[in-house]
């Protein structure tokens, strides 16, 4: 059976992805499952969203764990751990990142156990969290990886899942997946089936008996206000607002109140955004009256940040 | 055949639009609503000739439901989780009515604390409600019991509304192969609701659901009701061969996976059964005679084949994914009372795993067929186990951390609260 899991921010189409490489699988034959993966759902949040596939039914369900084929569609998730992108990875697990990047940077920035392949990234957006055609890219280099998916099956996955899209879209990221399939089929690597599992060995699951505790530790309670100040979402952001405080007219309450996560404070009469909290969701920017909030792109800023 | 990868939810809607059901009302939750936006999509590309309405809460839709379904139409619904206990009152109040329809429950766990993950503890606070269950472990089942659910529901020896259960995310929001079966022929099998007259009718004005004041006449209509649905056991297994004549597909009351030559069993619903299934293969194929016995209809209780599949056992696993305070798995509960006194009952073993979606591993599996083997060596069971992992509890350890940082924060009066 492969197993395959991409790795995406919400936005950038990673449920299509698998989509589009899930109905590929089931083109050329083999039975499939695949689903998304998320929690209470958010553009540029990290999520996932799996693949599995084989010549027999699959029983498996739920979360990928040992995975064959890790897709980064996104590279600046793998310092998210929530992203947890390389989880159960070992030497046969094969990661494709979409990255400016080389290959030798991320071996020697993961010391990841198994091959890495790089989908040289598109030209840099401004946004993140909208990355054109890079599901469709993902999904064909992936299929090109796995090496038992026909440029054929490609196509009429992308026919059949985007259609409805109209036939513009549908060209469009036809030519990004086949343009990733070629330059990636072009590598040696390919993608090996896992194991099945063994009930002969295994280990034991470290079962614990819950203890009982009081209500006052056991129940779900929030003792007070602020609890995510000590939770960074700061990660989160594909944009970064930042106030031009020669335009801030210092009427200090409207950002800081419109803020949803109360990631800006007055500190002597002039707001400040705390960016290891702040999500980039720009509401800000859109409600500051003398227009004193831009939103740059967080990569064009991070790199501004490393050199000084 | 015409095979191709849908969502449990693209499952269940197919379900309603092969079914031809004629009025939907709607609520969306997560994880159901991508349901109601199909049929929606549907409804308003006229691919599907019904009416659908959305209303204002679960609990007026299930009125709706009923309501529209005594007048004779066919009706199908969806909801999940909070939106069925919602609407709780009505399921208790509608099954009274003797008024059959489809209702899909997407279990999602409850609150408190509030999760989007599966569990069952939603559809089985609906167990005594008089609706029938049947609980689904593929996106295939899904819409073959949906199909299976109509004809249960307005059988004249029936005349009970239906819930067909599938496990979010798990189910409703994973592809799988599903074969649509051919329109035609999904008429052939379930052919429009026959109400036999018994329905309202515009200017013939009746009463549903009269009031009685005394025992005596309420404890006729609800034993009646008990009756019916005891009734529908040997309904479920005559409307199930029929349909694998026609379609080819086996859904027993009670799937047993490679049971025969089984010494040990697991007992598991929904889902997460596939797992079991799964686990099953890896023990057999390590020697260990092992199967898995998973109960479709939960309402009426398929007692008899239970006896049949476990009786003879050296002992059995019941798996549940659903916690009654103060007593433990519910289904464990109920496939003790089947086997009490039986010859030949094996060990009963309980675990109560797959709280809020939380995984149960492959070795997990393994450990519990362990586990079974041990209590049969020792004629004894061991006390009911939960599933969960040091790792896990390190991780609410965390959380728990850093609660206690801001309680003695407040207390020195340095909180932000």
């Amino acid at each position: 059976m492969y197993r395959i899991r991409f790795h995406g921010r919400g936005g950038q189409g990673m449920k299509t992805a698998s989509r589009i490489l899930g109905s590929a699988f089931f083109i050329e034959g083999y039975e499939v499952q695949d689903a998304p993966r998320y929690g209470a759902e958010r553009r540029g949040a990290p999520i996932f969203a799996f693949v599995r596939a084989d010549k027999a039914p699959i029983n498996e369900r739920g979360i990928i764990t040992l995975p064959d084929l890790i897709i980064v569609a996104d590279d600046s998730l793998v310092p998210v751990p929530a992203a947890g992108v390389v989880a159960g990875a070992d030497a046969h697990s094969v990661l494709l990142i979409n990255s400016h990047e080389e290959v030798e940077t991320w071996s020697r920035r993961l010391n990841y156990p198994g091959p890495i392949v790089v989908l040289p990234a598109a030209e840099e957006v401004a946004d993140r969290a909208e990355m054109p055609y890079v599901g469709a890219a993902c999904a064909g280099a992936a299929a090109a990886l796995v090496g038992v998916l026909g440029e054929a099956a490609v196509i009429q996955a992308i026919e059949q899942e985007l259609g409805h899209l109209g036939a513009e879209t549908v060209a469009r990221n036809r030519e990004r997946a086949l343009h990733a399939f070629a330059a990636i089929q072009t590598q040696a690597i390919r993608v090996s089936e896992g194991e099945t599992g063994n009930a002969g060995a295994w280990q034991a699951p470290e079962w614990i008996e819950l203890p009982f505790e009081e209500a006052r530790t056991a129940a779900p309670v929030i003792h007070g206000a602020a609890t995510s100040e000590l939770s960074g979402t700061g990660l989160w952001r594909t944009m970064r607002p930042v106030i031009d405080y020669e335009r801030c007219n210092k009427c200090w309450w409207v950002c800081s109140t419109f803020c949803p996560d109360g990631a800006i404070k007055v500190e002597e009469g002039r707001p400040v955004i705390d960016y290891d909290h702040c999500k980039g969701c720009l509401v800000c920017v859109a409600q500051c009256p003398p227009h004193a909030i831009e939103a740059i792109p967080e990569h064009a800023a991070a790199a501004e940040e490393e050199k000084s | 055949m015409n095979r191709q990868l849908l969502t449990g939810n693209g499952a269940a809607a197919w379900g309603a639009r092969l079914a031809e059901a004629d009025y939907i009302p709607a609520f969306p939750i997560t994880p159901q609503t991508e349901i109601i936006e199909t049929l929606a999509a549907w409804c308003d590309r006229d691919e599907m000739d019904a009416r659908m309405v959305t209303l204002e809460s679960e609990h007026s839709m299930i009125t709706a439901a009923a309501a529209a379904a005594a007048t004779g139409v066919r009706v199908f619904s969806a909801t999940s989780s909070q939106g069925l206990l919602y609407g709780m009152e009505m399921l208790y109040t509608v099954s009274g009515w003797r008024a059959p329809f489809v209702l899909v429950n997407v279990s999602r766990g409850l609150a408190s604390p509030i999760t989007l993950e599966p569990d069952h503890n939603d559809i089985l606070a609906a167990r005594d409600s008089g609706f029938l269950q049947i609980h689904c472990a593929t996106c295939q089942e899904v819409l073959d019991s949906t199909l299976m659910a109509y004809r249960l529901a307005e059988d004249a020896r029936v005349r009970l509304p239906v819930i067909v259960n599938l496990d979010g995310f798990y189910l409703s929001f994973t592809r799988e192969p599903v074969a649509l079966p051919e329109q035609e022929l999904v008429r052939q099998f379930l052919p429009p609701f026959d109400t036999q007259g018994q329905q309202f009718r515009a200017s013939s004005p009746e009463s549903q659901a009269v009031a009685v004041l005394g025992g005596g006449p309420y404890s006729y209509f609800r034993y009646e009701t008990h009756l019916a649905a005891q009734q529908a056991l040997t309904v479920y297994d005559e409307i199930a061969a029929e349909f694998n004549t026609l379609f080819g597909r086996e859904h027993g009351a009670l799937e047993a996976y490679r049971c025969n030559d089984a010494e040990y069993c697991f007992v598991m619903m929904g889902s997460f059964a596939t797992k079991a299934k799964a686990a099953v293969d890896r023990l057999r194929e390590a020697g260990w005679p092992v199967g898995l016995v998973r109960p479709r209809l939960l309402r009426p209780l398929p007692v008899d084949a239970l006896r049949k599949a476990l009786c003879g056992k050296r002992a059995v696993a019941v798996i549940d994914q659903n916690l009654s305070m103060g007593m433990g798995g519910v289904l464990h509960s109920e496939v003790a009372m089947a086997l009490y006194g039986q010859v030949e009952a094996p060990l009963l073993v309980s675990f109560v795993g797959g709280l809020g979606g939380r995984d149960i591993a492959a070795n997990e599996f393994y450990e519990m067929a362990k586990v079974l083997r041990e209590a049969a060596e020792q004629g004894k069971s061991p006390p009911p186990r939960l599933l969960y992992t040091q790792n896990e509890l390190r991780e609410v350890r965390k959380l728990q951390a850093i609660a206690q940082v801001e309680r003695a924060e407040l207390k020195e009066g340095k909180g932000n609260g």
